[in-house]
């Protein structure tokens, strides 16, 4: 049976894992290939990378930062921030990740998810979505998000339920969905969210952004109906590990690989 | 990692594995996992660079179509066919096993046809593209699994699986996964094996599927191994 994944999101710049608490408050959290091969040997299923500086001049040292995380973690790889391009994929790929993720260039120029899909395959291209819940008029009103890009800057005024759709359509194989309304919060996932997507799509559905302990992994999961769970600074910061996360998602009763190699 | 896995024992010499570079994405991790058990890979893009090889893997992610332009643009599906034929240790990674059979439904591509079947969409499966790690249930116990645990955890990235013709579906079938209907995980024929998961990227279990199949292309390798003799393709001993 699949397993559900625990994702730990490693915030990168100029080399070095940061995480922003709502994308403000950056704090230096540690070098990225050795934080990774921790959390593999933890029991991370996956490792995120998220180059939150993206800058060109930046480039070289995050392709020379995947290349020694894939040395050293053999877990996939997962590598998001600034790539705008089926080249730049394709050197992010080359370095040694298994996937790539697209936020903001894919809203801006939805054909770069065809194109990318088409040149590396769909299981290749993840699609990030930044969610900000909208204000609603009436306790009667369908929930309803706007897409926000730039590091949740900028608001796009697209719905993010039909944007999640139209990623799939043209060829995302995952969908990481983060609520910038809980992002940094630490008030637990946005469950409704998290489900209101996975209905909507049958490519997995990687929840992130509110969590502060393991009842909200297994929320995710089992409310959100997420295929796999992502959190940063939780982790980072040791107030829960990988292990303590999945034993509470296996004492749920859900399918999660576990670090002793045995399984739930 | 905290428990190395490594292939070559005593004086055996370590076995150079030969890994078919045609573009398709992440090689570092197959490359840095042959290292890990001690084999010394090769990044092979050329019919030179798997002369010479004790074992050869095509690894692959992506649609059949695509991988088979770039293998005949890189003059490397003639090469890889004598290799399979002659019956030396080779290893199909994710796409790289698909390729083995005659077809693929994705884009129905013709693929290498050294193998009766075809590749096929995933049926009834709860997520598609399936990723993410799943348990490999043995059908038989093969020299590629030793040491590691019937049902063990192995990383999945795909959406299509192959789907041996059923005249040779007992004799090829190693290992089955569930995700929807029960699907072909693993097969061999002779020293012809094929995995649907990623055993660079499975963590341990992983590391010693890689361990084996550089042990069995080091036992493999002996004076008639460079000749291209064709090796006995059914001496697995206890299969």
């Amino acid at each position: 049976m699949l397993r559900r994944r625990v994702i730990p999101c490693l915030d990168v710049a100029d080399g070095r894992v940061v995480k922003g608490v709502r994308f403000i408050d950056i704090v230096d959290a540690g070098d990225p290939p050795e934080l990774a091969e921790h959390y593999a040997r933890e029991g991370a299923d996956e490792i995120v990378f998220l180059d939150i500086a993206a800058t060109p001049a930046g480039r070289g040292t995050l392709l020379a930062v995947v290349e020694a995380t894939a040395r050293r973690a053999f877990v996939p790889l997962t590598v998001g921030g600034g790539v705008r391009s089926v080249r730049e994929m394709r050197d992010v790929l080359r370095a040694g990740a298994d996937k790539v993720s697209l936020n903001t260039a894919a809203v801006e120029d939805p054909s770069l998810v065809a194109r990318c899909a088409v040149r590396f395959g769909r299981q290749a291209v993840v699609v990030a979505i930044d969610a900000r819940r909208r204000p609603t008029d009436g306790a009667g009103d369908e929930p309803s998000w706007e897409v926000v890009v730039n590091g949740g800057r900028r608001p796009t005024g697209g719905d993010v339920l039909g944007w999640a759709e139209r990623a799939v359509e043209l060829g995302a194989g995952e969908l990481l969905v983060t609520s910038m309304d809980r992002d940094g919060t630490r008030a637990g996932f946005d469950t409704e969210l998290l489900r209101s997507v996975a209905a909507r799509v049958e490519v997995p559905v990687i929840a992130s952004g509110g969590a502060a302990g393991p009842d909200d992994f297994v929320a995710a999961v089992r409310d959100g109906d997420a295929d796999a769970v992502l959190a940063a600074s939780v982790f980072h910061r040791g107030t829960c590990s990988i292990a303590t996360v999945k034993r509470a998602m296996a004492d749920a009763g859900l399918p999660v690989r576990l670090v002793d190699g045995r399984a739930a | 990692m905290s428990d190395p896995v490594v292939a070559s024992r005593g004086s055996t010499p370590r076995p150079r594995i030969a890994v078919v570079d045609y573009g398709a994405g992440n090689l570092v991790s197959i490359e840095q996992a042959l290292l890990a058990v001690g084999a010394v890979p090769v990044m092979a893009a050329s019919r030179e660079a798997i002369e010479g090889a004790d074992g050869l893997v095509v690894p692959g992610v992506g649609a059949a179509a695509p991988a088979m332009a770039r293998l005949g643009r890189h003059g490397l599906i003639g090469p890889i066919r004598r290799w399979v034929a002659a019956g030396r240790p080779f290893l199909g990674i994710c796409l790289g096993l698909q390729l083995l059979f005659e077809r693929s439904d994705e884009d129905g591509a013709t693929t290498l046809g050294l193998i009766p079947g075809h590749a096929a969409r995933l049926v009834g499966a709860p997520t598609l593209p399936h990723i993410g790690w799943n348990q490999v249930e043995r059908q038989r116990d093969h020299p590629l699994f030793e040491g590691i645990r019937d049902g063990a955890d192995f990383y999945f990235v795909h959406s299509y699986a192959g789907v041996p013709d059923p005249l040779v579906a007992s004799e090829i079938l190693l290992a089955e996964t569930e995700h929807g209907e029960r699907f072909t995980s693993a097969i061999a024929r002779g020293w012809t094996m094929g995995v649907q998961f990623h055993p660079e990227r499975s963590g341990e279990d992983g590391l010693r599927l890689l361990a084996n199949f550089a042990a069995i292309a080091a036992a493999q390798a002996g004076p008639s191994a460079g000749s291209g003799e064709p090796l006995q393709v059914h001496a697995i001993a206890g299969v």
